[in-house]
């Protein structure tokens, strides 16, 4: 009997403590997990008159909280994707030489038209509409 | 011969605390002699540049400031207004890759001279922590004056933790404070590089240091087959303590030389909307895994690259830590042949692929 009253007070010791530990472990995580802060959705952006895009150049803007870069290739037309690498979150750039989309941390290369075409990078990138409306540039999200 | 007031003052704390074990230890403890007791110095080495690393680190705490629009600002004032700021910091960064280098350099030669064995074991261990809590200084501590370089390195070293699988995510936002790397990552990385990482580290090197002091230096197998009269020893101290104190001189002085002809620059202030820089590279001591990532296709099989490599080099270190403890055949011999071309294969590896990164 003194065995059986030992090993239920010990469990219920045991219980109690795991409980005592999960308060203090549950509080320190949540505040480690850093709140969300509410952001304006946007749809659309405008970047700039067409006048101000040479040929052949780029431009990273700022679409929300995302990155997408803006690019006017060889012929003048204009091109705009998700600027963030798919692989490893780096930053892309325009490879004016080649026209294709690089991204120099680990050598990703997209085409134009944002797909993956060599290196480390798993999926293409998001591509984004890009109007002219009164000679002013404006990107699009294709969400919606 | 000893100073009277010295022994006054001994006599008074041994009389409450019993001086006793210190005393055998300074009295009794030998290191031997043999062709590889060069490496017994390494520890010490690293453990001499790491206290660099506190001192230092506290004077750069004196007017460094983290925060997106002050960090890169305040260790522009460090080294171009503050007198003797740009040796501070240049010694500050030069003595953290020494310290690296040299705790490299130990680990392999504990593991050659088959120093991690019974009844070693649990050295290794508290040893390999403090590796991975060297290169957790070298990481964080690599973000914290918010440059460019420093910007993308920790953009992919964060996204990479996004792969461990069910926690990923969740372990990639508490890491930087957020969905991207911000000033709030910035905050985390200070915590982490000043508080939270010195508190760890210290404790465990503590460990570390007791566990050697009770079992003394290990003696390679050669030199334990020896007679009593073969095998030679110098004491502890004075001897052993007066070389190290030498050979901490001497890399003392090719630290100094370094931060004097190679001063480590600061670059460009990380902008978050630039395109990530051709020839980006993290530190050197996290190159060979750089390089693998970089060469690994971008899907193997269903699972994405990235991921596979990341496993493989979980997998890898997991071994690594546990080597003593494993035991590949029951035959000794083809054991120990077995152990030791493991530690061939990995050292060649990861200087193949450090070599490669900077070619």
């Amino acid at each position: 009997m003194g065995t059986n009253r030992r090993k239920f007070l010990n469990s219920l010791l045991g219980i109690g403590s795991l409980g005592a530990l999960s308060a203090i472990v549950y509080p320190i995580i949540s505040f480690l997990i850093p709140p969300k802060i509410a952001e304006v959705k946007i749809n659309s952006l405008k970047v700039g008159p067409v006048a101000d895009f040479k040929n052949n150049s780029s431009k990273i803007v700022k679409f929300g909280r995302t990155p997408v870069i803006l690019v006017r290739t060889k012929n003048g037309d204009f091109n705009a994707l998700e600027a963030t690498c798919t692989h490893l979150d780096c930053i892309v750039q325009f490879k004016k030489d080649t026209q294709q989309i690089l991204c120099a941390c680990h050598n990703g290369i997209y085409d134009i038209h944002g797909r993956n075409v060599s290196g480390p990078p798993p999926k293409p990138l998001k591509q984004f509409v890009v109007n002219i409306i009164d000679d002013e540039i404006r990107i699009t999200s294709q969400d919606v | 011969m000893k100073n009277k007031k010295i022994e006054k003052v001994e006599n008074w704390l041994d009389e409450r605390y019993d001086l006793s074990p210190i005393r055998n230890l300074i009295q009794h403890k030998k290191v031997p002699v043999h062709g590889h007791s060069i490496w017994y110095y390494m520890g010490g080495i690293s453990l001499f540049l790491f206290m660099i690393q506190v001192f230092t680190g506290l004077l750069l705490l004196m007017y460094y400031i983290p925060g997106e629009d002050s960090a890169y600002e305040s260790v522009q004032f460090i080294i171009t207004k503050v007198d003797f700021g740009w040796l501070i910091r240049n010694l500050h960064s030069w003595s953290a890759n020494l310290m690296v280098f040299f705790i490299f350099i130990h680990m392999f030669s504990v593991f050659f001279t088959n120093s991690f064995r019974k009844p070693r074991e649990l050295t290794w261990v508290t040893g390999f922590f403090l590796l991975l809590l060297a290169m957790g200084f070298g990481f964080s501590g690599y973000l914290l004056p918010w440059n460019e370089l420093a910007f993308f390195a920790t953009k992919v070293g964060t996204d990479i933790v996004a792969v461990v699988p069910f926690i990923g995510d969740s372990l990639k936002v508490i890491l930087r404070g957020g969905e991207d790397v911000t000033g709030a990552t910035l905050s985390r990385f200070f915590g982490l590089h000043v508080a939270f990482l010195p508190a760890i580290f210290t404790t465990l090197l503590v460990i570390h240091l007791f566990f050697v002091q009770r079992q003394g230096m290990s003696e390679p197998e050669e030199f334990e087959k020896l007679t009593e009269d073969q095998k030679k020893y110098i004491p502890f101290f004075p001897n052993f303590v007066l070389q190290d104190a030498l050979l901490w001189i001497i890399v003392l002085i090719v630290l100094l030389s370094l931060t004097l002809f190679f001063p480590w620059e600061l670059g460009l202030k990380a902008d978050a909307l630039a395109s990530a820089p051709i020839g980006i590279k993290p530190e050197w001591y996290f190159m060979f895994m750089f390089e693998t990532l970089k060469l690994l296709p971008a899907n193997i099989w269903f699972i994405e690259g990235e991921a596979v490599g990341i496993f493989a080099f979980t997998i890898a270190g997991l071994i690594w830590m546990l080597i003593p403890f494993i035991n590949f055949s029951k035959k000794k011999d083809l054991n120990n042949k077995i152990v030791r071309w493991i530690g061939i294969f990995s050292l060649l590896y990861m200087i193949a692929f450090t070599i490669k990164g900077y070619l």
